[in-house]
């Protein structure tokens, strides 16, 4: 059918012989009129549709600013063992803004890891690695054991058993006069090396750390 | 009493004879069911004199089906049913529900069950219905499957059905989290790390379903939100989709039924 539709010779509507065609036109009124009305309804659209898909997916690329929290005295902690205490992620919307950190002071024989040197406190988020069941410190076998899927911890975090794909979080923490203060979280890999926070499932060793990015929502 | 042989009706001319009864009514007289009957007759031609909906309904509803069409073929109805089901109760659970995180979302729901009347029974609808939904859907999906009822040319309504399972499953997920009880939150938080899982766009995915980078004042009202306003629109637009395909292309007959071959187009052997 190729043949069928007229080759446009020329760019001017009176050459091509449309009816009602005048000199030196070269899109026909009905052309326009089509474009115009597509055009405005295009824009009609956006005018709704856009800011409502902001507003929709407005979160994922807001951060939070970082919250410092009081959890105790620095007395209240010893070196080889954990305190567990309840932070607040987010305030005022009760339990659910909650989780639990086990805290514990800096043990120079047990923390020998690079990273870690100058950290006054080691706090260690219960949040699982693997899909975010909450682990409990077991005193009696030094281990963080998560009741899910059975995800295993050692004293300093690290996955020593079960599906997690990276140690405990970890919070950073600081001394304010007689009071340890706990603030915006982090996540580490099975060297202990420091990462912007994931989420469970994220694994961040290797390739992991460019697999999954971590996103400007969960900087907190 | 025994019955008489009926005499001949005495020759009357014409203008003088009694009008035959219309069909449909007794004596002549219109009782109240057939003055009814009648006042539903001129209101359905009413509307249908100016939609022409009559046909449309003849269309969807007397279609020809195939030999050997069985209760199998009831899946899809009862999938449906299920939806409606669903919608209907879900309506009237909203008209309990707080979506408030810091624990009026518990309260609604414990008061929806042990206070309002026939709440639970209404609550427990819902509840068990979309298990039943869910299990009605992959029933119907291998009924489809296994009649190769998916072939050419019912591609199209094969793939509807596709992201009709998804948006179930979309539904069940975001409706776990709002009775908003220990099971409800720990599940949201599995199901959203395992969301997150998803390789680049995994994380933006979490961060999404949050509405945030964690769990927060506005997740549960977002899962409201989609739960209630989006997933339902979608289901029942791409339900309607589903349903115009099955009408416009007709249903299939069992893979066992075999073809009859009218005799004068028969091969005969040689």
């Amino acid at each position: 059918m190729a043949d069928k539709r007229s080759k446009h010779t020329s760019k001017y509507t009176l050459d091509r012989g449309i009816p009602g065609a005048f000199e030196g036109e070269t899109i026909t009124r009905r052309r326009f009129m089509t474009g115009t009305a597509h055009t405005a309804g295009g824009i009609a659209t956006a005018a709704f549709a856009l800011p409502a898909l902001g507003f929709a997916l407005g979160p994922v690329f807001k951060s939070t600013p970082h919250r410092w929290e009081v959890v105790g005295k620095v007395d209240q902690f010893p070196d080889n063992n954990y305190v567990p205490v309840v932070l607040t992620l987010t305030p005022n919307i009760g339990e659910v803004g909650k989780t639990t950190v086990y805290v514990r002071k800096f043990n120079p024989e047990i923390d020998t890891d690079p990273y870690d040197q100058g950290t006054p406190y080691i706090a260690i988020s219960s949040r699982c690695a693997h899909v975010g069941c909450p682990v409990r410190w077991v005193d009696a076998s030094e281990r963080f054991i998560c009741p899910c899927h059975g995800g295993v911890y050692d004293l300093l975090g690290r996955r020593v058993g079960g599906p997690p794909v990276r140690p405990l979080d970890r919070f950073y923490t600081r001394v304010s006069g007689e009071n340890v203060e706990v603030g915006p979280r982090f996540s580490v890999n099975s060297q202990l090396r420091r990462f912007s926070p994931r989420l469970p499932g994220e694994a961040v060793d290797g390739i992991g750390q460019y697999l999954y990015p971590s996103t400007p929502g969960a900087k907190k | 009493m025994p019955r008489l042989p009926k005499l001949p009706a005495p020759p009357l001319p014409g203008p003088l004879q009694e009008p035959p009864p219309r069909p449909g009514e007794g004596n002549g007289k219109v009782g109240p069911l057939e003055g009814a009957a009648q006042a539903g007759i001129t209101v359905v031609d009413w509307v249908d004199e100016r939609t022409s909906l009559s046909g449309a309904a003849r269309w969807m509803m007397f279609r020809k089906v195939p030999k050997g069409t069985n209760w199998f073929y009831t899946l899809g109805s009862a999938t449906m049913f299920a939806f409606l089901s669903q919608a209907v109760t879900g309506v009237f659970l909203a008209m309990y529900y707080r979506p408030d995180a810091a624990g009026g979302a518990y309260e609604s729901i414990r008061y929806v069950t042990n206070e309002v009347f026939l709440g639970q029974f209404v609550r427990g609808m819902h509840k068990w219905g979309s298990s039943v939904m869910v299990v009605l859907v992959f029933l119907h999906m291998g009924r489809t499957f296994f009649f190769g009822a998916y072939k050419y040319p019912r591609e199209l309504n094969w793939v509807i059905g596709v992201v009709l399972l998804i948006l179930t499953m979309a539904m069940s997920f975001t409706g776990y989290l709002l009775p908003f009880d220990q099971r409800a939150y720990w599940a949201t938080q599995v199901g959203v790390a395992i969301n997150g899982t998803g390789p680049l766009l995994g994380p933006y995915l979490s961060d999404f379903l949050y509405g945030g980078g964690e769990f927060n004042a506005t997740t549960l009202s977002r899962f409201y939100a989609i739960h209630m306003l989006l997933l339902p629109g979608l289901i029942a637009a791409l339900i309607g989709a589903h349903l115009y395909l099955v009408a416009k292309l007709g249903t299939t007959a069992p893979p066992w039924t075999k073809a009859k071959t009218r005799p004068e187009l028969r091969e005969t052997e040689v």
